[in-house]
C-alpha cells in the first residue's frame, strides 16, 4: 500500500484556486436541474403522471449519469482539475457574498458518478419493487428530489450551497422514510431522522457563521486559503461543529440513533440514501474540509475517536439484531465509522476513506437490494430467524448477496479488502499508543464484521427452513430487480481493486486533499497487519458459520448482559428518551402551564383587578336621588371650603 | 342699608332648598326646593350686580330663569310620566336606574 | 410615473372599495365578494407599478407627498416609502386578494352580514397601507390605532370560539401600548420643536434621559404589537379566535407594524437609547425564540400553535434588528416579508383544514393525508417554509439574521440557532399528528374531509408557494431594495459591520 500512502505532496499552505468552467463543464448545473425538474413534474402532474411517471424518474437519473460521465471525461483532460461555475448571486448583503455556484473537481466528480450510477441502478430496481404500491409516482418524485439535493450538496462551491443540499437531502430522507406515512412507526422514524439531523445541521450552520465572522467568506477556495491564518482554538471549534454536522448526517456517535429507524422506508430508499450516498455526506464534508481538519491535531484525534467508537458500536449492535435491514443498517453505521477513521487520520488516508466510501456504496447497495429481493419473495418478512435455505430458491439473489458479503468482510480479492485494509494499516501508522488503540479497534471491527455478516448470510440463505406458515414457495425476483443486483455484484467484486489503484491519484488534484503525510512507520509491518486482518476475518466468519450453520431458534433467547445491551442499541435510545425526550415533553407542558397561568395570568389578573374594583365602585350608584344630591352637595361644600381655605391663607 | 342682608337671605333660602331636596320624598316638593335654590342663586347674582354696579349679574339671573323654566318643563313631564306608570310621586320609588 | 401620488392613492383606494362593497345590493353577497376581490387586485396592480418605479439607488424616502392637516400642531398628511416600507406594502397588496379569495365562504357560517366582512378586509388594507406609508409620526400613530378597529370587528363578529374575549383582549392590549406611544409622541413633539415630520425629527438631538423615556414609550407599543415576550399572550387568543383569513393578515402583516416601527421610529429617532436598550431587546428576542417554540410544541390547537410559531419568528426579527449589522438588519426585514408569506400560507391552509373538520384541535385529526393528499402536501410545504428549510424564502432571512448576529454577538446567535431545531420539532410533530399515522376513524364519516383542494383554494396557495420558492432561490431583487434602507438605518444608529477577524482574504484570492 505504500504507493497509496505517499502519493501526494500538495502544498499545505498554498492558495487554493479554481478555474472557471467552460465547454461541456459549463452545463454541470444540468446535473442538479434535470432530476429537480423531473421531481417537480411528477409532483405537479399528480395522478395524471401515474402511468409513466416512474420511467421519467429513471430516465432523469440516466441522463444525469450520462452527463456525469461526459463531464468526468472532460475534467480528466484539464490542467487545473477544479472547475467552478457561478450561476447567480444567492445572497449579497454588506460584505457577505454567497454565490449560487457549483464546483466540479475530482472529489465532486467521483461522488457524482457514485450518486448517479448507483442511483440509476436503484431507480431501475425500484420500478419493479414499488410496482404494486399506489404511491409509486410520488416515490419517484421524492427519489429524484433526493438525487438533485445530493448532487447540489457535493457540487456546491461554498458552504452555504453545501448546507442547502445538506438540508435538502434531509428533507428527501424524511419524505422517503415516512413514505408509508399511514404507519405511525414510519412517521415517527422520519421525524426522528429529521430532528437528529437538524441537531447536526445546527452545528454545521454555526460552523458557517464562524467562517464568515473570522474569514468573511463561505466560498471553499477562500476559506481553505485563509484557514491557515486562524487561531488554533478557532479551528478546533470550527472543526468540531462541522464534525457535529457530519455525525448527524452520517449516523455517527452520538447522533446514530436515527439511522436504524430509517429502515422503515422502502428498501430502495435504504439502499440509496441510508447506505450508499446520503449517509456518506459526513465523510464528504470532512474530506472536502480537509484543510480545516488537517490544521489541528486534536481535531483529527476527535474524528478518529468518533470513527473508532462508532465502528465498534455498530458491529456489536449489528451482531445482536434479527431484522435483516437493521443488521445492514448497523453495519452501515459501522462501515462509515471506518470512513471517519480514515478521514480523521488525515494525509493520504483521506483518499482511502473515499475509496472505501465508493466501494461501500456498491456492496452495501447490493446487499440492501438483495435484502429487498428476499423480502419481496418472502411476503415482506424481515426477521432472519424466519429465513433459511433460500439459496435453492433465489439463486441470483443468493449469488449476488454472497459477493456483497465477501466484499464487506474484506475477503481477498473482493472490493472490501482493497478499501478497508489500507485504512487498518493507516490506523496502525499513528504515533505511539494511539496506533495500537485505533489499529486494534479497526482490526477488532474487521473480525466482528465478519462474524455478524456471516451470521446474516448463513441464517438467510443456508441451514434449515424456518419460514412462517403462509409461505410455500419463495420466488426469485423479476429481471428488472435482478439486473441491478448483478451489476452491483460485479462492482462488489471488481471495484475495489480498480478504485484503490486509480482514485487516490485522481483525487490528488482536489484542493489540499491528501496533503503532507506524516512519516510515521507503522508499529507493525504491512504484511503482518494484512495477515492479521485476514486471520480475524476468517476467524469471525468461521465462528459464525459454526454457530449458525444449523439455524437458530425462532423465538428470542435469554441472553447475557452484553447481548441484551446490544439488542437495546447499547441503551442509547433509552438514554435519549430519558435525558431529552421525557424532560422535553415535561418542559413544554410546564411552560404551557406557566404561560397560561403565569404570563397570561398576570395579564388576566390585571384585567380582573380593574373589573373587580369597578364592581365595588359601582355600588355607589344606589338609584336614590337623594344620595346623589348628598354627594353633589358634599362636593360643592368641599370646593367652597377649599376656596375659603385658600382665601384665608390657612393652607399657606 | 347694606346688601349683606340680601346675601344672608339668599344663603338661608339656599340652605332651606338644599335641606328640602335631601329630606323630602315627594318629587313635586323636591322640585320646588330646587327652584328655591335657583332663586337663591339669582338673588345673590342680582345683589352682587348691584354691589359692583354692572349689569352682568342681572343678565345672568335672566339666563338662570330661562334655564329653570326649561328644566321645569322637562322635569314635570318626567314626573308626570313616572306618576302615571307607578302611581307614586315619591323619588325613592323611582330607584331602578342603579348599578 | 414617479410623480404619481402612489401612496395616498393606495391608501384611499381600499377605503373607497369598502364603501362600494357595503353599498351594493344586500341580496347579492356574491357580487360583494367579486367586487372586493377585483378591487384588491387593482390595488395589487398599482403596487406592482410602484415597485417597478422605485429607484433602488435613489433617495432613502421616495414617493414623498405632503398635504397640510393640522397646521397649528405642525401635523401633515405626509406619505413616503423607503425600501423597508415598500416591501411591506407589496406584501399587503399580495396577501389581501389571496385572503379575500381564501375567505370566500368563511363569513357565511357566521350570522353577520357577508359584504361587511369583505368591506372590513378592505378597510383593514387601507389602514395597513397607511401605517406603512406614513412619514409623519402623528399620521403613523393615527393609523396605528385605527388599524385596531376593523380587526376588532373581524375577530369579534366573525371569529370562532371565545371570539369576544379574544377581540377585547387584542383591542385593549394594543390600545394600552398605543397610549404609551401617544405620550411619547407628545413628548417628541415638545422636544422636537413642535413638528412631527419624521425626516425633520431624525435631525433633532435629544438629551439622553428624555431619549430613553421616549424610546421606551415607542418600544412598549411596538413590543406589544409585534409581539415580544412577555407581551405575547394576546396573540394566541386572537390568532386562535380570528377567522383564518383575518388571522393570516393579523400575523402576516399587522404584527409587522411592531417590528417595522422599531426600525423606522425607534432606531433613527432615538439611536443612543436604542443602543443602550439593545441588550435587553436582544434578551427579549432570544427568550421569545426558545420559549415560544417550546410552547408551540406543547399546543393542542392548530391556530394557537401557528400563533406561537410566529412569536418565535418575531424573536428572530427582534434579534436581527438589535444586532445592528447590515446582514442581520436586512435579514430581519426580509424575515418580515417571508414570514408574512410563509405564515400567511400556513394560516390559510390550517384554516382550510379546520373549515373541513369543524374543529381546530389537533387530536381531532390524524392520518388526514390519506383523505386529502394535496392539502396535506401544502400543509407540509408551509411547515417546511416555517422551519426555514433551504430553498424556501425564510431560510435566507433566518440565515442572514443569524450570520449577521454572530459577527457581533456569538452567544446570542448560538442560542438562537437552537431555535431551528425546535422549529423542526413543532412543525414535524404537528404534521405528524394531523396528516400522518393511522387514519382517525371519525374523519372518514365527515363528507368535507374527503374533498381535497378546490380550484379556488389552489389559486390561493399557488402564488404563495411560488413566491416562497422564488425568494428562496433568488432573493436578490428584494434584498437589493431592502439593503440601502437598512444601511441608512445602521448609519442613523452609528453602527458599522465588523471586519472579518482575519482580514483581506477576499483581496488575496479574487
Amino acid at each position: 500500500m505504500d504507493h497509496i500512502l505517499t502519493y501526494a505532496q500538495a502544498e499545505p499552505t498554498g492558495a487554493v484556486t479554481y478555474a472557471a468552467a467552460s465547454g461541456l463543464l459549463s452545463s454541470v448545473w444540468l446535473l442538479v436541474a434535470i432530476p429537480l425538474v423531473s421531481a417537480a413534474i411528477l409532483l405537479l402532474l399528480g395522478r395524471r403522471a401515474d402511468r409513466w411517471g416512474h420511467w421519467l424518474g429513471v430516465a432523469a437519473i440516466g441522463v444525469a449519469f450520462v452527463l456525469g460521465v461526459a463531464s468526468f471525461l472532460q475534467l480528466r483532460g484539464l490542467e487545473n482539475k477544479s472547475v467552478e461555475l457561478s450561476l447567480w448571486d444567492f445572497i449579497a448583503v454588506g460584505n457577505l457574498r454567497v454565490d449560487f455556484g457549483l464546483l466540479f473537481d475530482p472529489l465532486a466528480a467521483v461522488f457524482v458518478l457514485l450518486i448517479t450510477g448507483v442511483g440509476f441502478l436503484i431507480h431501475l430496481y425500484a420500478v419493479e419493487y414499488m410496482a404494486h404500491d399506489e404511491g409509486r409516482r410520488r416515490f419517484f418524485a421524492y427519489f429524484n428530489l433526493f438525487v438533485a439535493a445530493m448532487l447540489l450538496l457535493v457540487l456546491g462551491n461554498n458552504y452555504v450551497m453545501l448546507y442547502f443540499g445538506w438540508e435538502g437531502v434531509g428533507l428527501a430522507s424524511y419524505l422517503l422514510i415516512s413514505f408509508w406515512y399511514g404507519r405511525p412507526s414510519a412517521a415517527t422514524a422520519g421525524k426522528k431522522a429529521f430532528l437528529m439531523n437538524r441537531v447536526g445541521d445546527a452545528g454545521l450552520a454555526i460552523g458557517i457563521f464562524i467562517m464568515f465572522a473570522t474569514l468573511g467568506t463561505t466560498q471553499y477556495d477562500e476559506v481553505f486559503t485563509g484557514v491557515g491564518g486562524l487561531a488554533g482554538g478557532t479551528v478546533l471549534v470550527l472543526g468540531l461543529l462541522l464534525l457535529l454536522g457530519a455525525c448527524g448526517k452520517s449516523g455517527q456517535f452520538p447522533l446514530q440513533a436515527w439511522l436504524p429507524d430509517a429502515m422503515e422506508g422502502p428498501t430502495p430508499v435504504s439502499a440509496l440514501i441510508h447506505a450508499a450516498t446520503m449517509v456518506t455526506a459526513g465523510v464528504y464534508l470532512i474530506a472536502r474540509s480537509n484543510p480545516i481538519f488537517s490544521a489541528n491535531a486534536t481535531l483529527q484525534l476527535v474524528v478518529v475517536s468518533v470513527g473508532a467508537v462508532t465502528l465498534l458500536m455498530g458491529c456489536l449492535i449489528g451482531a445482536a439484531k434479527d431484522d435483516i435491514k437493521r443488521v445492514l443498517a448497523w453495519s452501515t453505521v459501522s462501515q462509515i465509522g471506518y470512513m471517519f477513521l480514515g478521514v480523521g487520520l488525515g494525509g493520504g488516508a483521506y483518499a482511502l476513506a473515499i475509496v472505501h466510501l465508493l466501494a461501500h456504496g456498491f456492496f452495501k447497495a447490493n446487499m440492501f437490494l438483495g435484502a429487498g429481493s428476499v423480502m419481496h419473495g418472502m411476503n415482506d418478512q424481515v426477521d432472519i430467524r424466519r429465513f433459511g435455505g433460500l439459496s435453492k430458491y433465489m439463486k441470483v439473489t443468493w449469488i449476488t448477496f454472497m459477493m456483497g458479503w465477501l466484499a464487506i468482510i474484506g475477503m481477498f480479492p473482493f472490493s472490501g479488502f482493497f478499501s478497508k485494509e489500507p485504512i487498518i494499516v493507516a490506523a496502525f501508522e499513528r504515533e505511539g499508543w494511539t496506533a495500537w488503540l485505533f489499529g486494534g479497534a479497526a482490526l477488532l471491527g474487521a473480525g466482528l464484521t465478519a462474524f455478524y455478516m456471516t451470521r446474516l448470510f448463513v441464517l438467510t440463505f443456508h441451514g434449515p427452513k424456518r419460514w412462517t406458515e403462509d409461505i410455500e414457495h419463495p420466488h426469485e425476483s423479476p429481471k428488472l430487480m435482478t439486473i441491478p443486483l448483478i451489476l452491483l455484484a460485479i462492482g462488489s467484486v471488481g471495484a475495489g481493486f480498480l478504485l484503490a489503484t486509480s482514485v487516490p491519484d485522481w483525487l490528488t488534484a482536489t484542493a489540499g486533499l491528501g496533503g503532507q503525510t506524516e512519516g510515521h512507520e507503522a508499529v507493525l509491518s504491512h504484511v503482518v497487519i494484512t495477515v492479521l486482518s485476514l486471520l480475524v476475518t476468517v476467524l469471525g466468519a468461521g465462528l459464525a458459520w459454526m454457530l449458525f450453520r444449523a439455524g437458530t431458534a425462532t423465538e428470542p433467547q435469554p441472553a447475557g448482559v452484553l447481548v441484551t445491551a446490544a439488542r437495546r442499541n447499547l441503551y442509547t435510545d433509552a438514554f435519549n428518551e430519558a435525558v431529552f425526550e421525557k424532560p422535553g415533553i415535561f418542559l413544554t407542558r410546564a411552560l404551557v402551564f406557566l404561560d397560561n397561568r403565569g404570563v397570561d395570568g398576570l395579564v388576566n389578573g390585571l384585567a380582573a383587578a380593574v373589573g373587580g374594583g369597578s364592581g365595588r365602585l359601582r355600588r355607589l350608584q344606589t338609584g336614590f336621588v337623594r344620595s346623589y344630591a348628598t354627594s353633589i352637595l358634599t362636593g360643592a361644600l368641599l370646593v367652597v371650603a377649599a376656596f375659603l381655605a385658600v382665601q384665608a391663607g390657612w393652607l399657606a | 342699608m347694606t346688601p349683606d342682608y340680601y346675601l344672608i337671605l339668599a344663603a338661608v333660602l339656599f340652605t332651606i332648598g338644599a335641606v328640602g331636596v335631601l329630606v323630602r320624598r315627594n318629587a313635586i316638593v323636591l322640585f320646588m326646593c330646587v327652584e328655591l335654590m335657583l332663586n337663591a342663586a339669582n338673588l345673590t347674582l342680582v345683589t352682587f350686580s348691584r354691589i359692583n354696579g354692572d349689569l352682568n349679574g342681572q343678565i345672568m339671573a335672566f339666563f338662570v330663569m330661562v334655564v329653570a323654566a326649561a328644566e321645569v318643563v322637562i322635569g314635570l313631564a318626567i314626573i308626570m310620566s313616572i306618576f302615571r306608570t307607578r302611581r307614586s310621586a315619591s323619588v325613592d320609588d323611582a330607584n331602578l336606574l342603579k348599578y | 410615473m414617479s410623480d404619481f401620488p402612489f401612496l395616498s392613492v393606495l391608501t384611499v383606494a381600499p377605503l373607497v372599495g369598502a364603501l362600494v362593497v357595503v353599498l351594493l345590493p344586500r341580496r347579492r353577497p356574491e357580487l360583494a365578494k367579486q367586487v372586493a376581490l377585483g378591487w384588491s387586485l387593482l390595488v395589487l396592480a398599482l403596487s406592482v407599478v410602484m415597485w417597478v418605479s422605485f429607484q433602488v439607488d435613489g433617495d432613502r424616502l421616495q414617493f414623498r407627498e405632503s398635504y397640510p392637516w393640522i397646521p397649528t400642531w405642525g401635523v401633515n398628511f405626509t406619505f413616503a416609502a423607503d425600501g423597508i416600507a415598500l416591501v411591506m406594502l407589496m406584501l399587503i397588496a399580495v396577501l389581501v386578494p389571496l385572503v379575500i379569495l381564501a375567505s370566500w365562504h368563511d363569513a357565511e357560517s357566521s350570522k353577520r352580514s357577508v359584504p361587511v366582512y369583505f368591506a372590513l378586509l378592505l378597510v383593514l388594507e387601507c389602514t395597513m397601507i397607511g401605517v406603512f406609508a406614513a412619514a409623519d409620526v402623528f399620521l403613523f400613530y393615527v393609523f396605528f390605532e385605527v388599524m385596531l378597529v376593523p380587526m376588532y370587528f373581524l375577530i369579534g363578529s366573525y371569529g370562532g370560539h371565545q371570539r369576544q374575549y379574544a377581540a377585547v383582549k387584542f383591542f385593549l392590549y394594543s390600545l394600552v401600548g398605543g397610549l404609551f406611544m401617544l405620550a411619547a409622541v407628545v413628548g417628541l413633539w415638545v422636544v422636537g420643536g413642535k413638528t412631527l415630520d419624521w425626516q425633520t425629527l431624525t435631525q433633532v438631538d435629544i438629551s439622553t434621559g428624555t431619549e430613553r423615556w421616549l424610546f421606551l414609550g415607542f418600544f412598549l407599543a411596538f413590543a406589544i404589537k409585534a409581539p415580544f415576550f412577555p407581551f405575547h399572550t394576546w396573540l394566541p387568543d386572537a390568532g386562535g379566535a380570528a377567522p383564518a383569513g383575518a388571522a393570516a393578515l393579523l400575523v402576516g402583516v399587522l404584527d409587522k407594524v411592531g417590528t417595522f416601527g422599531i426600525l423606522r421610529y425607534c432606531l433613527p429617532l432615538f439611536p443612543e437609547a436604542s443602543k443602550w436598550f439593545a441588550p435587553w431587546a436582544l434578551a427579549l428576542g432570544l427568550i421569545g425564540i426558545i420559549y415560544a417554540a417550546l410552547l408551540a410544541v406543547g399546543q393542542s390547537d392548530l391556530k394557537r400553535l401557528v400563533s406561537y410559531t410566529s412569536i418565535a419568528h418575531f424573536g428572530f426579527i427582534g434579534v436581527g434588528i438589535f444586532a445592528f449589522t447590515t446582514q442581520a438588519g436586512t435579514g430581519a426585514v426580509l424575515y418580515m416579508l417571508n414570514h408574512g408569506l410563509a405564515t400567511g400560507l400556513l394560516f390559510l391552509v390550517v384554516g382550510m383544514l379546520i373549515a373541513r373538520r369543524g374543529s381546530a384541535l389537533i387530536k381531532d385529526f390524524g392520518g388526514a393525508g390519506k383523505l386529502m393528499p394535496l392539502l396535506a402536501g401544502v400543509l407540509f410545504f408551509a411547515g417546511l417554509a416555517s422551519l426555514a428549510l433551504p430553498g424556501t424564502a425564510p431560510f435566507v432571512s433566518e440565515f442572514l439574521v443569524l450570520i449577521g448576529t454572530f459577527t457581533v454577538n456569538k452567544p446570542v446567535a448560538v442560542i438562537a440557532t437552537l431555535g431551528i431545531i425546535l422549529a423542526a420539532a413543532y412543525v414535524l410533530w404537528m404534521v405528524q399528528r394531523t396528516t400522518q399515522g393511522t387514519l382517525n376513524p371519525e374523519l372518514t364519516g365527515i363528507e368535507a374531509m374527503r374533498r381535497d383542494l378546490s380550484l379556488r383554494e389552489k389559486v390561493v396557495v399557488a402564488p404563495l408557494i411560488a413566491l416562497v420558492l422564488l425568494l428562496g432561490f433568488y432573493p436578490k431583487p428584494v434584498t437589493d431594495v431592502i439593503n440601502p434602507a437598512v444601511q441608512a438605518t445602521m448609519q442613523d444608529v452609528g453602527k458599522t459591520d465588523p471586519a472579518p477577524e482575519v482580514g483581506s482574504v477576499q483581496e488575496a484570492s479574487r
